[in-house]
C-alpha cells in the first residue's frame, strides 16, 4: 500500500512540471503587462522600465521559467508585483482559509445531497423523488454569485443573523469564523449537493437490485437495517470517490463565492492576481491547487482501496 | 471553581462591553491597496489609506488650496529654485523617533534614490535637501518646478520615520499620521490604531479604523446595509436611491477632480491613419454629436458633473471661454461636409469593459450615428486596454485620469511630446513650450494665463476631448458624524466620530 502511494505521488511530480510550464506559457499570451497593469497613475515609461528590469519581466519567456523554477524548488515562489510580499508566504496564509471553507462545504454538501440521494433512490418513483430531483437540479443550475448575494440581501440585510463578510481566523475567534463561513460554505455546498446526490441515487438504484439485497430482505431484516448497512456500504465506494474529485469544482467555485464574501482565500487570491497580471502569484496559486487536486485524487484512491477489500488483494 | 468561573465570565463580558465602545470605523474599498510604502505605492485606494497612516508635508483644502501639515509654511525664492520650508514641532513618528529636517532629508532621497521607487521622477528636480536646523529645510532645484509643492501634498510628501528604513516598509510602514499600522492581511483588511503622541490628537475621535477591499459594488452596499461596514467608498451611482431611501443610512458626495474623456490616435502608428485621427474637424463633429449631460443623466443618474477641460470646473485654473459644448448636430454635420469624408465615417472607439463605460460609450455610439459617425465599440480588460493603448494599438480610446490638484499633472503627461501618459503621440511644439513655461513660473495669474493659452489650442485640434468629471460617491451609517468628502476622493478623518 505504501509504495503504491510513494509511487503515485513520484507521478505527480511531472504532472506538476507538466502544469507549470502551461500556466507559465498561458498567462505569457495575456495581453497587458503587470507593470502597466499596476502603473495607472505612474505611466512615466523610466519607471516603468526600471521595474520591468527588476522583475526580470525583460528577459525572454523561457528564462524567466528557468529562474522562476530555480526558486521554487527550494520553496520560494517569488514575489507578488503587487504587494511586494513573498508569494509562499500569501499562499501559507490563505491555505487554512480555503481549507475552512472546503471542509464547511463538504460538510453542507454530504449532509444534504448523500440523505437525499438515499431517500430518493428508496422512494423511486415517488413524489419524493421527483421532488429531490428538482431540488438537486436548481442546486445545479443556480449560480453561485447569485445565490450569494440573494443570502447576502436576506440573511444579512433584512435579518441581520449572519455577517456579510469580515473573515475571521478559526485560531483567533471559532464561534465568529464559522459564523462569517456559513453562508458562503452552504453556496459552495449546495452545488455540490446536487451532484452528490445524484451518484448516490444512482449508486444506490444499482446496488438495490442486487442478489444480496433481495436475500437480507428475505431474512427479514428492517428495511433501514437493509438500506443503510447493506446497500449503502457498497454504494459508497463510487460516491466517496465522486467527493474527492469534487475538491477541483470546490476551489473553482471558491472564486466566485470568496469574491462575494470577500474571504480572503485562494479563489479571490486568483482573480486579483489575474486581474493585476501578478504572474508570479498566478503560478504559485496554480501550482498549490494542482498539488492539493492530486493529493486529492490520491485520498480518492485510497479510500476506494479501503472501502472495497476485492482491490486490496490485486 | 465557581467564583472562577464567574470572574472568567465577567472577564468575557468586561471584554464584549469594551469592544462596543470603542470606535473603530470600517471602511469598504473597492480594491485591495498595494505596497503600504509611499515610495512604491501605485493604487488610489493606497492614497486613501494613507491619509490616515502618513501626513505630508503639505495637506489640500476642499477648495485645492495648499495648506501646512507637517510643513508649518514654506516659501519659495525669487528665482524658483529654492523652497525653503519652516517644520513642525513636537512630532514624533509612531516609533517615538522625532521629526526633523533630517528626517525630510532622509525621505527625500529615499524616493530618489530606492531602487524600485515610483516617485523618481516627481521628486527630480530637488537636486539636494540642506537640512539647515531641526525645524527648517532647504530644497535646492535644478529648476524651477512649479508643481513640485502639490506631489509634496501627495505621496513624495509623506515621512517614513528613517529608522524604519532598514526594515521591510511595506510590510510595517512607520509613519507620523495620525493612525498607526497594526495590521495587515492581504485581500482581506488593513487595521490601523489611534496613535496618542500624534500632533493633532485632538482632533481624532476614533480609536481604530479598519480598510476592507470588497470589489463588488453591491456587496460593498449590502455590508453598509447589514451594519457590516460604516462607511463604503464609490457607490455605485444606481445604488444612490437605495441609500437616501435607506434611515438607516446617509449619502455623501464631493465633485472630484478626476475625468473620463475620448482620447484619439493622432500619431502612434499606421493606426492612426484614419480620418478622426487625422482631421481635427472630425473629432470636433464628434465631441458636439454628444450631449454631456444627457450621459450624466441616463448613466449617473446627474451625479457627476459634465466636462469640457482638463481641469474641473472647481479649479482655480478652470478656463471660462470654454464651458462645457452644447450638443450640436447641424455644426456637427456641417464640419464633417467640410472635412469631405468620402464613403463611410466609422470609428474604432475602445472603452474598459466595465458596466458604467460600456454605458457611456452606448450612449456615445447612438448619438453618434444622428450625426452620420458610426461607431464599433471594442470592449476590452482595463489592463490589455491600456497596453494597447500605450502600444498604439486604436484609434479612439475612452480611458480617464484620476486627476491632481496641480493643473499640470492633468495635462503635462498627456499632450507635450516626450508626456508618459501621450498615448496618441500628439506632438505641437507650442504646447510643449507653454506647458514647460507653466511648469517652471511659479506666480499662479501668470501660469493660469498660460494653462488658458495651451487650452486654446487644444481646443482647437483636440487630441483628447473630456466628458465628464467624476464625483465622488459614498454610502455612510447614519452613526457616522463628522465626514465630510475631498474633491481628492480621499477619506479624511479628523472630527468623524461613531455616535453609537
Amino acid at each position: 500500500m505504501l509504495s503504491y502511494l510513494v509511487r503515485r505521488l513520484l507521478i505527480s511530480i511531472p504532472t506538476l512540471i507538466l502544469i507549470s510550464i502551461f500556466v507559465f506559457a498561458l498567462q505569457k499570451l495575456l495581453p497587458g503587462d503587470p507593470v502597466l497593469a499596476l502603473a495607472g497613475d505612474d505611466r512615466d515609461p523610466e519607471t516603468l522600465n526600471r521595474l520591468r528590469e527588476l522583475y526580470h519581466l525583460n528577459d525572454p519567456i523561457w528564462m524567466q521559467y528557468l529562474h522562476w523554477v530555480r526558486g521554487a524548488v527550494q520553496g520560494d515562489l517569488g514575489q507578488s508585483i503587487r504587494t511586494g510580499l513573498p508569494v509562499s508566504d500569501m499562499i501559507l496564509s490563505k491555505l487554512p482559509v480555503t481549507i475552512q471553507l472546503a471542509v464547511m462545504s463538504m460538510i453542507f454538501a454530504a449532509a444534504i445531497g448523500i440523505p437525499a440521494g438515499i431517500i430518493s433512490a428508496v422512494r423511486k418513483g415517488t413524489v419524493t423523488d421527483y421532488i429531490a430531483n428538482i431540488v438537486a437540479l436548481s442546486g445545479l443550475s443556480i449560480p453561485n454569485f447569485w445565490l450569494g448575494i440573494m443570502l447576502i440581501l436576506l440573511v444579512s440585510v433584512k435579518w441581520q443573523l449572519l455577517p456579510a463578510s469580515g473573515y475571521v481566523p478559526l485560531t483567533e475567534d471559532p464561534v465568529q469564523s464559522v459564523r462569517t463561513m456559513l453562508m458562503p460554505a452552504f453556496v459552495l455546498g449546495t452545488a455540490l449537493a446536487a451532484s452528490l446526490m445524484r451518484h448516490t441515487r444512482s449508486a444506490m438504484l444499482g446496488v438495490l437490485r442486487q442478489d444480496y439485497v433481495r436475500t437480507a430482505r428475505a431474512k427479514g431484516l428492517t428495511e433501514r437495517t437493509v438500506v443503510l448497512h447493506h446497500a449503502f456500504r457498497n454504494a459508497l465506494t463510487p460516491v466517496v470517490t465522486l467527493a474527492a474529485l469534487l475538491f477541483g469544482e470546490l476551489i473553482a467555485g471558491a472564486v466566485l463565492t470568496e469574491q462575494i464574501f470577500t474571504i480572503p482565500g485562494f479563489g479571490k487570491m486568483i482573480v486579483d492576481a489575474v486581474f493585476n497580471r501578478d504572474y508570479a502569484v498566478v503560478q504559485g496559486v496554480v501550482l498549490v491547487t494542482a498539488l492539493g487536486f492530486i493529493l486529492m485524487n490520491l485520498v480518492a484512491d485510497t479510500c476506494y482501496v479501503l472501502l472495497n477489500p476485492r482491490l486490496r488483494v490485486s | 471553581m465557581k467564583i472562577r468561573k464567574v470572574l472568567f465570565l465577567a472577564a468575557i463580558m468586561g471584554s464584549t462591553a469594551f469592544a462596543a465602545q470603542s470606535q473603530t470605523l470600517r471602511i469598504g474599498l473597492e480594491s485591495d491597496p498595494d505596497a503600504l510604502d509611499p515610495d512604491k505605492s501605485r493604487t488610489f485606494v493606497g492614497r486613501i489609506v494613507f491619509t490616515a497612516l502618513c501626513d505630508k508635508l503639505i495637506d489640500v483644502t476642499p477648495d485645492l488650496e495648499l495648506v501646512p501639515q507637517l510643513a508649518t509654511e514654506w516659501t519659495v525664492s525669487e528665482d524658483g529654485k529654492t523652497i525653503d520650508m519652516t517644520l513642525r514641532e513636537g512630532v514624533t513618528f509612531h516609533d517615538g523617533t522625532p521629526f526633523d529636517a533630517e528626517a525630510v532629508k532622509a525621505n527625500i532621497e529615499r524616493s530618489q534614490t530606492l531602487e524600485d521607487s515610483v516617485r523618481k521622477s516627481e521628486v527630480s528636480s530637488i537636486e539636494s535637501v540642506e537640512a539647515v536646523d531641526a525645524t527648517h529645510v532647504k530644497l535646492h532645484l535644478s529648476a524651477p518646478d512649479a508643481p513640485l509643492l502639490a506631489q509634496l501634498a501627495d505621496r513624495s510628501g509623506m515621512m517614513l520615520s528613517p529608522a524604519s528604513f532598514e526594515g521591510d516598509v511595506a510590510a510595517n510602514p512607520v509613519c507620523s499620521g495620525p493612525f498607526k499600522f497594526k495590521s495587515r492581511v492581504a485581500q482581506d483588511k488593513i487595521e490601523l490604531e489611534k496613535y496618542a503622541e500624534y500632533w493633532n490628537a485632538d482632533a481624532i475621535q476614533l480609536d481604530a479604523v479598519t480598510y476592507l477591499p470588497i470589489p463588488d459594488s453591491t456587496v460593498r452596499l449590502a455590508n453598509l446595509q447589514s451594519g457590516d461596514l460604516d462607511l463604503i467608498n464609490r457607490l455605485a451611482a444606481t445604488d444612490v436611491q437605495a441609500v437616501e431611501g435607506n434611515a438607516d443610512l446617509a449619502f455623501a458626495r464631493a465633485d472630484g477632480l478626476g475625468y473620463q474623456g475620448i482620447t484619439f490616435n493622432t500619431a502612434n502608428g499606421s493606426k492612426s491613419e484614419n480620418p478622426f485621427g487625422q482631421d481635427a474637424r472630425l473629432r470636433e463633429a464628434l465631441s458636439l454629436a454628444i450631449d454631456r449631460e444627457a450621459i450624466n443623466q441616463v448613466v449617473f443618474a446627474g451625479l457627476n458633473a459634465p466636462a469640457s477641460q482638463f481641469v474641473s470646473a472647481a479649479s482655480p485654473y478652470f478656463d471660462p471661454a470654454y464651458p462645457v459644448p452644447a450638443r450640436d448636430l447641424e455644426k456637427a454635420k456641417e464640419l464633417i461636409a467640410e472635412a469631405g469624408v468620402e464613403g463611410d465615417l466609422t470609428l474604432e472607439l475602445q472603452a474598459p469593459n466595465r458596466p458604467e463605460n460600456q454605458r457611456v460609450v452606448q450612449m456615445i455610439q447612438a448619438m453618434a450615428a444622428e450625426a452620420g459617425i458610426k461607431i464599433d465599440i471594442v470592449a476590452k480588460e482595463f489592463a490589455t486596454m491600456l497596453a494597447d493603448q500605450q502600444a498604439g494599438d486604436f484609434q479612439a480610446s475612452q480611458v480617464g485620469w484620476s486627476g491632481r490638484i496641480d493643473p499640470d499633472g492633468n495635462i503635462y503627461g498627456f499632450v507635450s511630446t516626450d508626456g508618459g501618459f501621450n498615448d496618441g503621440k500628439y506632438s505641437n511644439p507650442e504646447i510643449d513650450r507653454i506647458l514647460a513655461e507653466a511648469r517652471a513660473v511659479s506666480d499662479p495669474a501668470k501660469r493660469k494665463e498660460l494653462y488658458h493659452q495651451a487650452n486654446e489650442i487644444l481646443m482647437a485640434e483636440l487630441p483628447l476631448f473630456y466628458i465628464y468629471n467624476e464625483a465622488w460617491l459614498y454610502g455612510v451609517s447614519s452613526g457616522i458624524e463628522g465626514f465630510s468628502p475631498s474633491p481628492d476622493g480621499m477619506i479624511r478623518l479628523e472630527g468623524v466620530a461613531k455616535s453609537e
